[in-house]
């Protein structure tokens, strides 16, 4: 195949402990770590990986977000991939407003695969691979685990609720990867400095004709009811009879 | 009115007790009109039982060959086409809703609100975001069409008592066959479903391999419990996939949970946390499963779970 399409969105790190900030007006994001959604990097070693057998002639890597999203775009370059497009918009969008976004790089960029994480961390939303397909009229396979590409077709592992359920989908077609597909490769210091001659193209919103969709507002953030810590029981005698005086067993 | 159009999910022979409670969630919206569409083969089983479910006013059922097995891109267009007639389509935050729902929003236009844990209004809902490290209020775009998932560890089924009507439809539809089902490796058992148990025993990386986890389905048939593993125990091949309990895995809420050699990390009590009560085994003291169980033993699991076994067993 020719090309695929990555997408990679600027979180929080995952080693960051979230909290909600104590007026209520949304979670402390100043100072904190910002990363590669988690899923998207996998997804990203998942297209090099296949570009590096010799499938796929280029990965493109593609974010959406404020400016500051270059720096996600560029340690994805330093991955491997090829080249990196910015859709430049004042804050995140919503879901639909990035598969909109997305559909249009996709007409641009004719790529054979699209291969996103299957969420996002900050918001947990897991729409926008879906949502892609669907306004494409182009198959899913979410929460993948593995993908072989077959010609024509690929088949893809899916985790799901039961077990794991294997798909056939005609190409194109859109991929969400779960975390068991691969572990993501470390970027060496001299891939950091290859990548920073690697081309970033900066296309603002406006520039593709999309305005922002109707995206659920929010009224308010709170944080979540911890639980307490409980007792600790000296041996197994002590734990059945807990138990059992709280109407357990 | 809230007109709600509740997509069924089954397994061609029995209804998924996420139905149930997508029902629940449903009867939260003030003058809910609940209807269930059963998309199958041949439904005449699941529709009869959807038409069970309490609150319930009418079945759709929709039998085509084409949704024998529930794929995203055959459902969607499908469910789409049934909705123009409603004001809500719900269906639920497990894998197969998370995987159709966003399909259908995109079809009927509108964002969908990913894991409903609490109804406010026709359009306002509450939902986890960070893992379920914050909880945000929102409020979808009025004047449109509501879709959402709804997270199945914060509502309870409804019981069976209804007696709803059941509807034969026929849906014109184009429907594609760009993907199709090749298999589905699901793991036989006879034990409760995980999802929806209300006792589990989880193992975790303390087992240290698959023959030892024996130990935990001995432990969790004692009290006819389901049984669940950390992403640790996964991932070390001990057990499969489906059976992780946590952030990526299944979040789940029952009444009792006990964990057996989990540490605890953020990923799994995000997974827990509204669990009943929660019991911790574990030879760490330190272990930070401990800041939420209500009950904590330290110790040698290899001993203290034969014992805790054999004292459940008499």
């Amino acid at each position: 195949m020719d090309r695929i399409l990555v997408g990679l969105k600027r979180v929080v790190d995952y080693n960051v402990r979230v909290r909600v900030r104590s007026d209520g007006s949304g979670v402390e994001t100043d100072g904190v770590k910002m990363s590669i959604n988690p899923f998207d990097e996998i997804a990203l070693e998942e297209a090099l990986r296949i570009r590096e057998r010799g499938d796929a002639g280029e990965v493109v890597v593609v974010s959406i977000g404020p400016g500051d999203a270059q720096q996600q775009l560029r340690t994805g370059l330093a991955m491997g991939a090829d080249r990196a497009i910015l859709v430049e918009t004042a804050a995140a969008p919503d879901p639909l407003t990035c598969a909109r976004i997305l559909l249009e790089l996709v007409n641009r960029e004719k790529p054979d695969l699209v291969i996103l994480g299957k969420q996002a961390i900050d918001n947990d939303n897991s729409q926008t691979g879906q949502m892609l397909a669907a306004l494409w009229g182009r198959p899913q396979a979410t929460f993948a685990s593995k993908l072989v590409l077959n010609g024509a077709t690929a088949t893809v592992t899916r985790e799901v609720d039961s077990g794991l359920e294997i798909l056939e989908v005609d190409l194109p077609a859109v991929v969400t990867v779960d975390l068991r597909m691969n572990e993501p490769r470390y970027v060496k210091l001299p891939d950091i400095m290859k990548a920073k001659k690697k081309p970033l193209d900066q296309i603002p919103l406006s520039g593709l004709g999309i305005s922002m969709g109707d995206a659920p507002t929010v009224k308010a953030y709170e944080a979540p009811q911890q639980r307490q810590k409980g007792v600790m029981v000296p041996d197994v005698a002590a734990l059945v009879a807990a138990m059992k005086d709280k109407g357990l067993l | 009115m809230a007109r709600i159009l509740v997509i069924a999910e089954h397994d061609g022979k029995r209804l998924n007790a996420s139905t149930a409670k997508c029902v629940a969630c449903a009867s939260g919206i003030e003058g809910a009109d609940i209807h269930v569409a059963v998309f199958a083969e041949t439904g005449e089983t699941l529709a009869a039982e959807a038409a069970g479910l309490a609150g319930v006013s009418k079945v759709i059922q929709v039998d085509n060959p084409a949704n024998a097995y529930p794929l995203a891109a055959v459902l969607a267009p499908q469910v789409a086409q049934l909705a123009g007639a409603y004001t809500h389509v719900l269906g639920p935050s497990t894998t197969f809703g998370r995987d159709l729902m966003p399909r259908v929003a995109a079809l009927l236009d509108v964002n969908q609100i990913t894991d409903i844990m609490q109804v406010l209004g026709s359009h306002t809902f509450k939902r986890p975001i960070y893992a379920g490290n914050a909880i945000v209020t929102v409020e979808a775009a009025a004047g449109k069409q509501v879709v959402g998932t709804v997270r199945m560890a914060s509502y309870r089924s409804v019981d069976s008592t209804g007696k709803a009507a059941i509807e034969r439809a026929v849906v014109e539809a184009e429907l594609p066959g760009h993907s199709r089902f090749v298999s589905l490796q699901a793991g036989k058992s006879d034990r409760p479903d995980l999802q929806t148990a209300s006792r589990v025993v989880s193992g975790g990386r303390a087992l240290a391999s698959a023959e030892n986890f024996a130990m935990i389905f001995k432990l969790a048939d004692a009290l006819g419990a389901a049984v669940g593993a950390s992403r640790a125990a996964v991932d070390a091949g001990f057990v499969p996939n489906e059976m992780q309990v946590g952030q990526t895995g299944k979040i789940i809420a029952p009444e009792l949970y006990i964990a057996v050699g989990i540490s605890g990390a953020i990923q799994h009590l995000t997974g827990i946390k509204d669990a009943g009560t929660i019991v911790a085994i574990n030879k760490d003291a330190d272990a930070p499963i401990f800041e939420v169980a209500d009950f904590g033993l330290v110790g040698d699991l290899f001993k203290l779970v034969p014992e805790l076994e054999k004292a459940l067993r008499t």
